[in-house]
């Protein structure tokens, strides 16, 4: 699958912008803020319906006008696909394949499958374990839609719980019989999560370690340790042995809400110890796992955004990483840099069509290979 | 919005008393009071009339807490029904969508809601003992817990299964496969029909 060609118009600060695209290598390169990553973000906005950068749509509308249009021409499982984003200020996002506009945007996700490696990646080791579930869970209800049902539901159902403890101490009542219905939903719900998880992080775990080693060089072993108050005592036993401290503090203490994966390296937490070259590769490894992943779940390769990997990765992880993406294995890649260097180097790698772009305040142009 | 000058106090009253129904903005308010005022006054008292005597003299079924005009209402004094089949639905919507499947010959049990916290709605607001009172009774073979799929729905159902399980009846829901949100009041006749003749034990249905 591939995109052969994008036009934008008043995104960010993309003003009018039509490019033919390869379908295999295509590099921007600009300075910094000249727009390089607003063209990954709207490439990212066809796959996904939405911003990587801004979940505010509204704020994605190029300064002082009224109105943006994303439009991308695919090529995928031999057919043409046409997706167009519009937005108006203070209006609904329109969204349309095929100039059929979708009822629900769930419904796109999916279709064409995209990842990207950018830097604010580094959130997934450095933030809280509420990043590390979502990019999990993200992972797993991407292909598995009933995951995802069980997931809103425990959710709604945590919610409705802890709406009842702040209730009974607000009422200064108590009521068994309902709690308990509530609990039962959490345990159900909770313990099929669960079981996912643990069997997600089992099959993701040999693969990042295989990707991890072909970027450094190295056998340091990484390690995703899934944290999970379910791993010790039954769930339904752990609500019942909380609930006293649940009716103290008016919320859910335990669940699988309070999961967490803990990226290791060697037997250290990478959080505390990697220095940030290995916290880099760490995430392209991870990354590139999901890829993997996603590619074989849905069948077709799927897009790779690599938006300023190079900085702050040493000459040898670099050559290892264009190695990597170089190979038949991945598909379609877009990559943005300042610097024309790194660039080069791959495009000498890759054997495959390749063409460059030059941004800069805003506008697009292609070059030839041999313009500097 | 207070700083809205009416002309008249009477007109500023009305417009508030309609603005306090679910859905309707000051605007619409505004737009309906002036079409009443264009009304002939007979027909603007009958309007009035209906809704004061609808407040004051609909009762709800003894038996099962269905609106109604008398003690009784008239599916559950209907000589031909089942009495021993009692569906248990959320609201007087889900009777009517049922009862135009045609495919239904038991009795119903209103609850009048679902257990949602988030709304205030807890089991002691619902039509609970009143279903347990039915059942305890013994004149019941079967109870079907048709409440919508939602997660306030499905805890309800699952409430009411834990209350009912010790007795000595059959305890089934509609058989609706996994689709989430299908509320009653929006599936179609036909769907919803089937779903009614083809129902399962609820038990069985937990581990789906
Ligand atoms: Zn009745």
């Amino acid at each position: 699958m591939h995109l052969e060609s994008l036009s934008l118009l008043n995104f960010k600060n993309l003003e009018e912008v039509d490019l033919q695209f390869s379908p295999d290598l295509n590099c921007f390169i600009g300075n910094n803020g000249a727009g390089k990553t607003n063209l990954m973000d709207a490439i990212y906005y066809l796959s996904f319906c939405k911003s990587f950068l801004n979940p505010v749509d509204g704020l994605n509308v190029r300064h002082e006008e009224e109105f943006f249009v994303i439009q991308g021409k695919y090529q995928r499982l031999g057919q043409d696909e046409s997706i167009y984003c519009g937005l108006k200020r203070g209006q609904k996002k329109h969204f349309k394949r095929n100039k059929k506009e979708y009822q629900k945007l769930a419904e796109h996700i999916g279709l064409l499958p995209l990842i990207i490696i950018t830097p604010s990646d580094i959130d997934l080791i450095m933030g809280g374990s509420e990043e590390r579930r979502r990019f999990l869970d993200g992972l797993i209800s991407q292909y598995d839609q009933i995951y995802l049902d069980h997931l809103l539901r425990y959710n709604r159902a945590l919610l409705q719980r802890n709406k009842l403890l702040k209730q009974f101490a607000s009422e200064r009542s108590y009521n068994e019989d309902s709690l308990d219905v509530w609990d039962e939903q959490l345990v159900h719900y909770g313990n099929l999560i669960h079981l996912k998880r643990v069997e997600y992080i089992d099959r993701l775990q040999p693969v990042f370690q295989q990707y991890y080693e072909l970027i450094s060089c190295g056998n340091e072993r990484i390690g995703m340790e899934h944290q999970s108050q379910l791993y010790e005592t039954d769930f339904a036993l752990l609500l019942r042995e909380n609930r006293h401290k649940d009716r103290v503090v008016q919320y859910t203490t335990v669940g699988i809400h309070k999961d967490d994966i803990l990226f290791n390296l060697g037997d250290y937490p990478i959080k505390k110890l990697g220095s940030q070259g290995q916290k880099k590769t760490y995430l392209v490894a991870l990354k590139l796992a999901q890829f993997d992943f996603i590619k074989a779940m849905s069948g077709m390769t799927p897009i790779l955004l690599l938006d300023d990997i190079f900085d702050k990765l040493d000459k040898s992880r670099v050559e290892q990483i264009v190695k990597l993406v170089a190979d038949d294995h991945f598909g379609q890649i877009f990559i943005t840099d300042t610097n024309r260097e790194h660039l080069d180097q791959i495009i000498r790698q890759v054997a495959a069509d390749s063409k460059i772009f030059r941004v800069s305040q805003g506008t697009v142009r292609e070059q030839n290979h041999e313009e500097k | 919005m207070m700083t809205e000058k009416f002309p008249s106090r009477l007109l500023e009253n009305a417009v508030n008393e309609f603005a306090k129904l679910p859905g309707i903005g000051r605007k619409t308010a505004l737009r309906l009071v002036l079409h009443l005022l264009k009304q002939d006054v007979a027909d603007v008292e009958i309007f009035g009339h209906s809704i004061i005597q609808a407040r004051t003299e609909i009762k709800h079924c003894k038996i099962c807490h269905n609106i109604s005009d008398g003690d009784i209402c008239n599916i559950c004094s209907q000589p031909d029904r089942l009495p021993e089949i009692i569906c248990v639905v959320e609201n007087i919507r889900d009777v009517m969508a049922i009862e135009n499947t045609r495919q239904f010959t038991g009795l119903y049990h209103v609850l009048g809601g679902i257990i949602s916290p988030m709304d205030g709605v807890g089991p002691a607001d619902l039509e609970i003992n009143s279903l347990i009172e039915r059942v305890r009774s013994g004149n019941v073979a079967e109870v079907i817990l048709a409440l919508s799929t939602t997660m306030e729905g499905d805890t309800t159902n699952f409430f009411l299964y834990k209350k009912l399980k010790d007795f000595n009846v059959r305890i089934s829901t509609l058989a609706r496969g996994v689709s989430v949100g299908d509320e009653l009041e929006y599936a179609d006749e036909l769907t919803l029909g089937r779903s009614i003749k083809n129902r399962l034990d609820f038990e069985s249905s937990l581990s789906q």
